[in-house]
């Protein structure tokens, strides 16, 4: 038997919900970017639910295009990361505190 | 099976301290997810998943991991508002999945086609290259962009180095007025 379509939204919400905190909790920026990257894919599988159960082609492909965008951000992100760490020695996100006076 | 796979791992990618350990769990959110959306007929999507996610996006965040040496993460001397923050959070919006949960199963149960071809690579291309032609141009673009400022962000410039191009281009600058 096939599993229903709000079991797979309710694994998205739950999957959403540990990225989302995982953001606040964690302290690291690297840690705070995967965890980005896990909001972003539990959004991706209500896309592609959708998708499925509605027959439309059209879901997947904004699926497909998050994850260009995400590709995107990775890059930059990390080195923006990476030089974030070069100036300062550290990639806790409370030293990133230099524009505030 | 596959669900609960992903969530044990993304819970255990919040919990560790380490983040090499995070990002491992975090791999194995993602085959997990890519095993979800054969399930859900998208095999074009679970393989795309595994390339970009598993494969590119992990690669790169396993790299930085090492070439920056990072230790484990200290604790939270933040403020401590911000664990109730969290967890009230947390809180809102598992409540909030419940909720759509439950409506859904109220709704009326209308089962998903199963002759449909929406996930074959070949309807995917298709849309992507007829009706879907602009956005995916943008999106070349913008993976330029990126690829772009990623190299520029990532070059080690100093300040003598910045002078000295600064220079350079205020005398061709100076040579083209003459």
């Amino acid at each position: 038997m096939e599993p229903s379509l709000a079991s797979y939204l309710a694994l998205s919400g739950i999957l959403f919900t540990i990225g989302c905190v995982g953001v606040i909790f964690k302290r690291n920026a690297i840690g705070m970017f995967m965890c980005i990257e896990l909001m972003l894919n539990a959004v991706n599988l209500t896309f592609v639910t959708f998708s499925r159960y509605y027959g439309d082609v059209t879901g997947q492909l904004f699926v497909f295009m998050v994850m260009s965008v995400a590709a995107a951000e990775a890059a930059v992100g990390l080195g923006i990361i990476i030089t974030f760490f070069r100036n300062s020695q550290s990639v806790d996100v409370d030293d990133a505190s230099i524009l505030k006076n | 099976m596959f669900a609960g796979l992903a969530i044990a791992s993304a819970i255990s990618m919040v919990y560790h301290k380490n983040p090499l350990y995070s990002a491992i769990s975090l791999v194995g959110v993602f085959i997990s997810l890519s095993c979800i959306y054969v399930t859900l007929a998208a095999p074009f999507i679970a393989a795309v998943q595994i390339l970009i996610y598993a494969g590119a996006i992990m690669v790169l965040v396993v790299f930085v991991i090492m070439l920056l040496n990072l230790d484990d993460d200290k604790p939270l001397n933040r403020l401590r508002y911000l664990y109730a923050l969290g967890g009230g959070l947390g809180v809102i919006l598992l409540a909030q999945t419940l909720f759509i949960f439950y409506a859904v199963m109220k709704a009326p149960n209308t089962p998903a086609d199963q002759t449909m071809t929406a996930g074959k690579t070949l309807s995917l291309g298709r849309a992507m290259y007829t009706e879907y032609l602009l956005p995916v141009e943008i999106v070349g673009v913008l993976l330029l962009m990126a690829i772009i400022g990623a190299v520029i962000l990532a070059r080690r410039l100093s300040q003598p180095q910045l002078e000295l191009v600064v220079e350079h281009e205020l005398e061709l600058e100076h040579k083209a007025d003459h």
